[in-house]
């Protein structure tokens, strides 16, 4: 065991993938020899060379193209998009070719490709690299979407993205890299939660705690809070965005009784409004009030001097919480 | 009020200004076949094809011309929803298609019918897509032919990626890349010159420019020689005949030649006409001339061959009356074909989303199963 970053957890885990199997491969706007502006692909390209740990031309239209046809010739890459602000232009590449070509050719093509993608805000950045898109992604058939939250999470669960045969969104929590936790690099992922299960990342009584990503850790600190104030919240890492573990959740919200649900991105239309509904539907004799959502506002992402205001912070999640006791 | 209108007859003067440079329509290409049927040797690309070879690339263009009547009359009879003809393009498909080495891959466009016909895909897969009844039907990997791509320019990138693999892997295989004119103007595409380029991958972006992009000419895409785009990225360009089957033969036997030598991408640009509509749900009436047809009309891609075959008493008219036959027969199977093609079951429609379908997939099948299921036991008992 030894005390990791997040960066460096995803770090360890694609060295491990590199290892474990010579198909795969790295590529994206600095990866290489910088190590990616977030370091987490930092040595690979020394240990693994320019032909796995590709330093690519700067198009994310053409990283997410080529990773197609190089998984369709047997290569497992493995793309970084640089910022979440940047993965629009490869949009098509990812919702009309990546995520479909399965279904196309009837199960006969698969696009083992990985899309890292840091994502979220909180660290004062310029626009265009704070944003949250997981329900442009989460809303294309085709695609698993997960979002780690830990450096010990973040080191098995891009392993078991990179041994998928669908393709994976995978985002970062950026404002998360340099959070430290324990990691067990020695570890296989075998014996881990496969990366399609939610965890409960901290048990309790009283109400379900939704969240994800960079959220996960917020919720978490509203949930020690609120245990002072003689609170039970129960936080549950959903890990997995599409597919859903709705397993996992109602089994909380039905021993709870309450629901919030957490993300950075806007709360319209967001993940929050199908996990409400799809919550709504199985639990609707065990809840004690709506679900409740808590989120970004229907804006686009503010510069980030205000950035705090639009982020959900502990304050306002636990406002919710206390909204739904006021049922 | 006056100013105005003054400013308005500026903006409209500068919009009526033709660009100064359009493409040079007129330009030299590369051509061993007049449109007559003269054989004119070039020095670049000598013509490693037997007589019996060229009857046989003859066959080849009359009957996926035949193929691609059937599937326009089949359209019209509402069999087919859509389809993309190639009329006109024929020499430009079969003589870089019957090019190709066994092991080369292909990334087609939607319109590359006769490029399948050589990579021996029965036309009645192709009519699955434009029926309805799947997105491509056939194994791509078994026929190193790609699905169609019906979003402009994409398959580009994944030629070119796929191209990354073989350099990765070190085999002696190379890649062909169709698109169209309109296509060079598409992010993609310059992307993937960029990508073939810096990378020096083994690709040939084959371009079929024929001159319309739906109703768009030309000069709607490019102010130079779509060919002449690959210097400023770092590769060779040339332009043929793209109705000379013979031409485009040699030339891309060439390229991939030297793609698989490591000398890196090629683009040719193949110069032919679409002599149909884009598709069967395109009127040409409403943007282009009918004598613009009548001239490219002279230069068919068919007619120059059979004129070779004659003139150099190559074929005798048994020849022509067997490949006739041929197309006839053909043409009556893919009918005969399209006309009893099933449509799949309905719960097919949730098959291969995943390797494993999501739990929320399997719930969704199983509800519209028992949907189904409603009506029929809905229909027993009022039977009964």
């Amino acid at each position: 065991m030894s005390k990791l970053t997040l960066s460096r957890g995803i770090n360890e885990g694609l060295r491990k993938a590199l290892e474990h199997d010579p198909k795969v491969l790295i590529m994206g706007e600095d990866v290489g020899k910088l190590g990616g502006v977030f370091r987490v692909t930092d040595g690979l390209q020394k240990d693994f060379g320019e032909a796995r740990v590709i330093d690519t031309p700067l198009a994310e239209s053409g990283i997410v193209g080529t990773a197609i046809g190089l998984a369709l010739r047997g290569y497992r890459p493995v793309c970084e998009i640089q910022f979440d602000g940047f993965v629009f232009p490869a949009v098509d590449q990812i919702v009309s070719q990546l995520a479909k070509m399965r279904y196309r050719s009837r199960g006969q093509l698969s696009l083992p490709v990985v899309i890292r993608i840091p994502c979220g805000g909180g660290i004062g950045a310029v626009e265009h690299h704070s944003e949250s898109p997981e329900v442009l992604f989460t809303h294309t058939a085709g695609l698993r979407v997960v979002a780690c939250s830990d450096a010990a999470d973040a080191f098995t669960m891009i392993q078991q993205s990179i041994s998928s045969d669908d393709p994976v969104i995978f985002f970062e929590p950026k404002r998360r890299y340099w959070d430290k936790a324990e990691v067990d690099t020695a570890a296989g992922v075998a014996g881990a939660l496969p990366f399609d299960q939610a965890r409960v990342a901290l048990e309790g009584a009283d109400v379900t705690l939704l969240c994800y990503g960079p959220l996960v850790r917020t919720c978490l600190e509203s949930a020690a809070a609120a245990r002072e104030g003689g609170r039970s919240i129960e936080v549950v890492d959903l890990r997995s965005l599409s597919p859903l573990d709705l397993d996992t959740i109602t089994g909380s919200v039905r021993k709870t009784g309450r629901c919030v649900v957490a993300h950075e991105a806007p709360v319209f239309a967001g993940l929050g409004a199908e996990i409400a509904a799809r919550v709504t539907e199985r639990c609707f004799y065990h809840l004690e009030a709506p679900v409740l959502r808590v989120g970004g506002f229907a804006t686009p992402y503010p510069p980030s001097r205000i950035e705090e205001h639009y982020l959900p912070d502990l304050d306002r999640i636990l406002d919710a919480v206390d909204r739904t006791f006021g049922y | 009020m006056t100013v105005e209108s003054g400013a308005a007859t500026t903006a409209a003067s500068v919009l009526d200004q033709p660009a100064p440079d359009t493409p040079d329509q007129a330009g030299e290409f590369i051509q061993l076949l007049t449109p007559e049927g003269e054989r004119i040797d070039h020095p670049g690309y000598p013509l490693d094809l037997s007589d019996d070879a060229i009857a046989g690339l003859y066959r080849d263009l009359v009957l996926v011309r035949t193929i691609d009547t059937v599937a326009i009359s089949l359209q019209r009879q509402g069999e087919l929803g859509i389809w993309a003809s190639l009329l006109g393009q024929e020499a430009a498909q079969i003589g870089s298609g019957r090019a190709l080495g066994p092991d080369d891959m292909v990334f087609p466009t939607y319109r590359e019918h006769g490029v399948a016909w050589c990579r021996g895909i029965d036309p009645v897969k192709l009519l699955e897509l434009y029926r309805g009844v799947s997105h491509g039907g056939w194994a791509p990997e078994e026929h190193k032919f790609h699905l169609y791509t019906i979003v402009i320019g994409a398959q580009t990138l994944h030629a070119t990626g796929y191209a990354m693999g073989i350099q990765r892997d070190g085999t002696d295989e190379a890649v062909i890349a169709y698109f169209g004119d309109g296509a060079t103007s598409q992010g993609d595409v310059n992307e993937a010159f960029v990508w073939a380029s810096v990378f020096n991958a083994p690709v040939v972006f084959y371009c079929q420019n024929n001159q319309w992009a739906i109703s768009e000419p030309l000069e709607k895409q490019s102010r130079v020689p779509l060919y002449q785009r690959a210097r400023g990225f770092g590769f060779p360009g040339l332009r043929v005949d793209g109705n000379d089957v013979l031409a485009c033969y040699a030339v891309t036997k060439k390229a991939m030649q030297a793609a698989r030598e490591g000398q890196g991408p090629t683009l040719i640009e193949a110069f032919t006409y679409r002599m149909g509509a884009h598709t069967t749900t395109d009127d040409p009436t409403r943007y282009r001339l009918a004598s613009e047809l009548e001239v490219w009309k002279l230069r068919d891609p068919i007619e120059r061959v059979r004129a070779y075959l004659v003139r150099g008493g190559l074929a005798d008219p048994e020849f022509f009356a067997e490949v006739d036959a041929e197309a006839k027969q053909v043409g009556a199977r893919v009918r005969e074909a399209c006309r009893n093609m099933p449509d799949p079951p309905p719960l097919a429609l949730f098959d291969h989303v995943y390797a494993e379908p999501t739990a929320i997939l399997r719930e969704e099948r199983e509800q519209y199963a028992a949907y189904l299921d409603s009506f029929e036991a809905g229909e027993k008992e009022s039977d009964q």
